[in-house]
Parts: structure tokens; sequence; C-alpha cells
């Protein structure tokens, strides 16, 4: 079934903000087994000139999951998320994400499309500060296989 | 020592890395990341979609990758763009071996004017690429 037109070139922006916290980023480090001492030592982090603990870049994903999420599960869009898998990713960074960040994510849908019998859709987020400066730009992809 | 981009030239290669991925760090990750695909830690929703068995998320692959610049630049700050296609999945076997990837990396291009160097990457599993066109872009002094 193919995903709703509607939604290409909309904006849906997520009503609450991802505030980075200290042990968020370590956790993150962590779990990809990268023990670089920006991301899990502050004073590290600051004598590098930095306010806090820096996220690992592709920390950005988590930031946008909920928003993200939010849009892709919304039925109206008629994605089957049991049979999505990640096609393509991409990102941009205004600046690095720091610990003390509260970071506003706003997912536009830039293209539907069917290919080989498959589903895709392609997202690209905007990450801001309060202030509204940019901090990250994310561009996915996500396939639905055999559903196109 | 951050690297120098006057000291650099196309073709350099990157200390290589490896790691090794277990059905515990996917785990871990996909709480780190807040992805519950069961994919990624269900070999029953796996296999019903026709994958061989639980993978590795894309953007556990991704991360990883990245590493080998990071770990050579020590300042992750400096990474201005970085973009992956997920070409194979890392499939991750119910055992205490996990799945071993390789990671190389070159310098794939230079931008003295803009300040940037485009790093290569190749991550390999069985033998085989895993994400196609992975390219990191840094500002280098």
């Amino acid at each position: 079934m193919a995903l709703n037109p509607e939604f290409v070139g909309k904006a849906f922006p997520y009503d609450e903000a991802f505030c980075v916290g200290v042990e968020k980023i370590r956790e993150f480090a962590r779990a990809i087994g990268d023990d670089n001492p920006l991301y899990r030592d502050r004073d590290a982090a600051r004598a590098a000139g930095y306010p806090d603990l820096v996220a690992p870049p592709t920390f950005a994903i988590a930031v946008i999951m909920k928003a993200q999420d939010k849009l892709l599960f919304d039925p109206r869009l008629g994605l089957n998320f049991d049979v999505v898998v990640h096609g393509d990713q991409r990102f941009v960074w205004h600046r690095p994400i720091v610990a003390g960040d509260e970071l506003s994510s706003t997912p536009y849908v830039d293209q539907v499309r069917v290919l080989g019998g498959n589903d895709l859709i392609s997202l690209r987020t905007e990450v801001t500060d309060p202030q509204g400066n940019p901090v990250v730009t994310a561009y996915g992809t996500l396939v639905a296989r055999g559903t196109g | 020592m951050t690297p120098a981009l006057a000291d650099l030239t196309v073709g350099d290669v990157l200390p290589t890395l490896s790691y090794r991925v277990t059905r515990k760090q996917l785990v871990q990750y996909a709480g780190a990341a807040g992805d519950f695909n069961a994919i990624h830690w269900n070999q029953r929703v796996a296999t019903d979609v026709g994958l061989p068995d639980v993978i590795a998320h894309g953007m556990f692959t991704m991360a990883s990758a990245l590493r080998i610049v990071t770990d050579w630049l020590g300042d992750p700050g400096l990474v201005k763009q970085y973009e992956v296609r997920f070409t194979r999945p890392v499939v991750v076997a119910d055992d205490d071996q996990g799945a071993e990837v390789q990671v190389s990396a070159v310098v794939g291009a230079l931008d003295p004017e803009a300040g940037t160097a485009r790093i290569d990457i190749t991550s390999k599993f069985n033998g085989q690429t895993v994400l196609g066109k992975a390219r990191a872009t840094v500002a280098l002094a």
C-alpha cells in the first residue's frame, strides 16, 4: 500500500524538547563502545573548550527518535513498521551537541515513493536550540520491505 | 594530536579499527538510542520478517564506523557531516562472540578553501561491506 502523499512537504514539529543529560551521553558512548574522554569526563570536555560533555555525533538519532516515531507511527501515513529497515542516513552538524542542550526537533517528509516493491519515505529533521539556532539536520530514508 | 589539513594527502590511510558486537550490546544500544525495533533483539521477530537472525541497528553500525574518524581526530566536534547507506545487515548470533566488524578509512578528498577533509570509510562483516558511501566531512586547521 502506497504511503499517504499528503504527508509530503509538511512539517511535524514535536512539542517536547529533548534535554541532553550527562548520564545519557555516557550511556550512549558506552553502548557504542567508545571511550573518548570528551564523552565521559566533564573536566576533559571543559579543558577542550566545551561547556560540558560532548555527545557522540550520531547521538543526534536519539535526540530525534521520538519526534520521528510520532510521525512514522501516525496511522494516516500507512507505514507498516513491522517490516521497516533503515535505508540511508546523513547528518549535518551546525555545532556539536553538548550536555545541557535543550533541543527541539521538527521532522519534514521530503518524499514518499515505491521502489522495487518497497515503500520508501525520506525524512529531514531540523534540530534547533531554544533560540531557534540550527544544531543538526538529519536526513534519513526508511524502507518498508515488500509493501509497495 | 589532531591532524593538520596541510599534512594530509588524498589516499592517506587512517589507523584501522575492529570491534565485536554482541546481543547484549544491541540491547544496550536500543536503550541508549530509544530504538526498540524487535528485529534488533528478538530472533523470532527477525526471522518472521525474513531476516537470517537478529541484526544490529543500522545506526549502531554507523556510530561504530565513525569511531575510526573520531579516534583519529581526538575531538569529535570536528565532524561536520556524515552519511551512510545501509547495504547489508550485520547479523548477530545468540552467542558470546557476536559479530566482528572491520573498519578502514582513507582520506577521500581535501578542500583547503573550506578547511575540510572527506574521509571515506569501509566497514566489513564476513568480508562484505555493510555500509555504502560512508563518508565523513571533518573540519581541520
